[in-house]
């Protein structure tokens, strides 16, 4: 029993170790690519190539002043950070790593993902409420309207990999594409679902909510110091959780292709690796979205796509399984 | 092992919607409205029905709640900060929660006479195809109440869009 708690203890500190560090380091490789495929250096003068500018950017952000505004709402303001935070890592707990690595599986491990991430709009509405600054209450409520519509077609996009797996266990579901990946059975699904988790993260061409240039970062405008890396902290482990997610469902998670022996872990760094590239790909590549335009995309185009995605995957599995 | 989780999520459970009830803040109290649906969720959980309580985070904290937020900041702000506390209305507020406290006692009075019910003994069906089970009565047993709950929310629906669509034509 006290082993057990210890060795489950010990799990999660190595997890969440790992992705604060991780994360730290996703700050600097997302300047450096996007400094490269715009033709520059990116960060250069700290260390070797810049590499330790992500300990100097949290030195910094850690010794800043922390400023609350005088006519913010003093606890909501101070909770929110941590309430975007807190389900961001919550996560982590049932992601599977590896196949004798992950911190626990239960039998609606991908639902408890969906469930606990939906938590994390209420610290960005409680961020930009509680500012008390117009740029922060429209940030807040555009990214209120945009996870809420975004959510339902990221559930609604891992419906026909979970009829496919026949179960909510995202160890269960990595096993079942022990042959076959689900990315070849479910392109359409796939498709949706990375949409709809860029939207998710609020990523560009989905990030409405910050849209520096009209809302002037937007709901954590008033935020300084730690309380504003917190942001940053969870924007980056909500895209390796998503990313997981994604290899979990789509990739075949830790199963590699036959004939290239590595290890089931190498597998999954690699595929994270590539995922994670794409999203800040994307970012250098793609212009912001209009907000009539995300919601047109949304209803009109993503919606439909996800149902009659279920829809075809039902009528294949009852006509040929 | 349970015990003393049932226990702390029941004081979350109470602790935050009586700070629910009790703030003039709007906004403070849909947020705790929120902390109470995650406690109650807790409560699901060491119910065994994991999915309910997944339900219950994903539809009434993620979208639900959310949605509340939403219109009350679409509202005058200013006004909904500070809102009138009391209505007058205490002498049927304490006729409801009478009848509500003699419901739950009726309730537990007849619980206690099946032995799995006694005292806080949950009866923990933690059977690993909780989902499975769920799905598949759904679907069989009570699949004309479900398919007519379905209708019913469709029904719902298109009114909420045929009464936007009206103001939208004006």
């Amino acid at each position: 029993m006290i082993a057990e708690l210890i060795a489950a203890t010990l799990k999660i500190a190595l997890v969440l170790g790992t992705i604060s560090l991780v994360v730290a380091y996703l700050t600097y490789l997302e300047r450096k690519i996007i400094g490269h495929i715009q033709m520059r250096m990116g960060p250069m003068r700290v260390g070797w190539h810049g590499l330790l500018q992500p300990i100097a950017d949290g030195l910094k952000l850690f010794l800043k002043e922390d400023i609350i505004p005088s006519k913010a709402d003093r606890i909501v303001f101070v909770i929110a950070p941590i309430m975007v935070l807190m389900p961001a890592f919550v996560v982590y707990s049932v992601l599977p790593f590896d196949e004798n690595f992950y911190i626990t599986q239960v039998n609606v491990g991908l639902f408890l993902v969906l469930a606990v991430s939906s938590l994390g709009v209420f610290g960005i509405v409680m961020a930009g409420w509680a500012s008390n600054s117009k740029y922060s209450l429209l940030g807040a409520l555009r990214s209120a309207a945009q996870m809420l519509s975004y959510e339902i077609f990221l559930g609604f996009s891992l419906i026909g990999p979970l009829m496919l797996a026949g179960s909510l266990n995202l160890q269960n579901i990595v096993v079942a594409q022990g042959e076959v990946w689900f990315v070849f059975y479910q392109p359409l699904a796939f498709i949706v679902f990375f949409i709809a988790a860029l939207a998710e993260t609020n990523r560009i061409p989905f990030d409405l909510p910050e849209a520096e240039t009209e809302l002037v970062a937007g709901f954590h405008t008033e935020y300084s110091g730690m309380k504003f890396a917190f942001f940053f902290l969870a924007e980056y482990a909500n895209i390796m959780a998503v990313s997981t997610v994604g290899i979990a469902v789509f990739f075949g998670g830790w199963n590699g292709i036959d004939g290239i022996p590595l290890p089931g872990f190498v597998w999954y760094l690699l595929k994270l690796g590539a995922f994670i590239f794409v999203f800040i790909w994307i970012r250098a590549t793609l212009p912001r979205y209009r907000y009539d335009q995300l919601m047109r995309v949304g209803w009109k185009f993503m919606f439909p796509l996800a149902i009659a995605n279920i829809f075809l995957t039902g009528l294949m599995k009852f006509l040929f399984l | 092992m349970e015990l003393p989780f049932f226990y702390l999520f029941s004081a979350g459970i109470i602790g935050a919607s009586l700070l629910m009830v009790t703030r003039s803040n709007v906004i403070h109290a849909a947020l705790l409205l929120v902390l109470t649906f995650i406690f109650l969720a807790g409560v699901y959980i060491l119910a065994g029905a994991e999915f309910l309580a997944m339900v219950q985070v994903l539809l009434y904290a993620g979208g639900i709640m959310v949605l509340y937020l939403f219109s009350i900041m679409f509202m005058n702000v200013e006004v909904s900060v500070r809102l009138r506390q009391f209505h007058r209305q205490s002498f049927f507020a304490m006729i409801a929660a009478a009848v509500l406290a003699v419901e739950i006692w009726m309730v537990l009075a007849r619980g206690s006479a099946y032995p799995a019910y006694k005292g806080f003994a949950w009866p923990v069906g933690a059977t690993p195809g909780n989902v499975e089970a769920l799905g598949a009565t759904l679907y069989t047993k009570y699949l004309f109440p479900f398919e007519v709950a379905s209708i019913l929310l469709l029904a719902a629906m298109i009114g909420a869009i045929v009464l936007a669509k009206r103001s939208i034509d004006r």
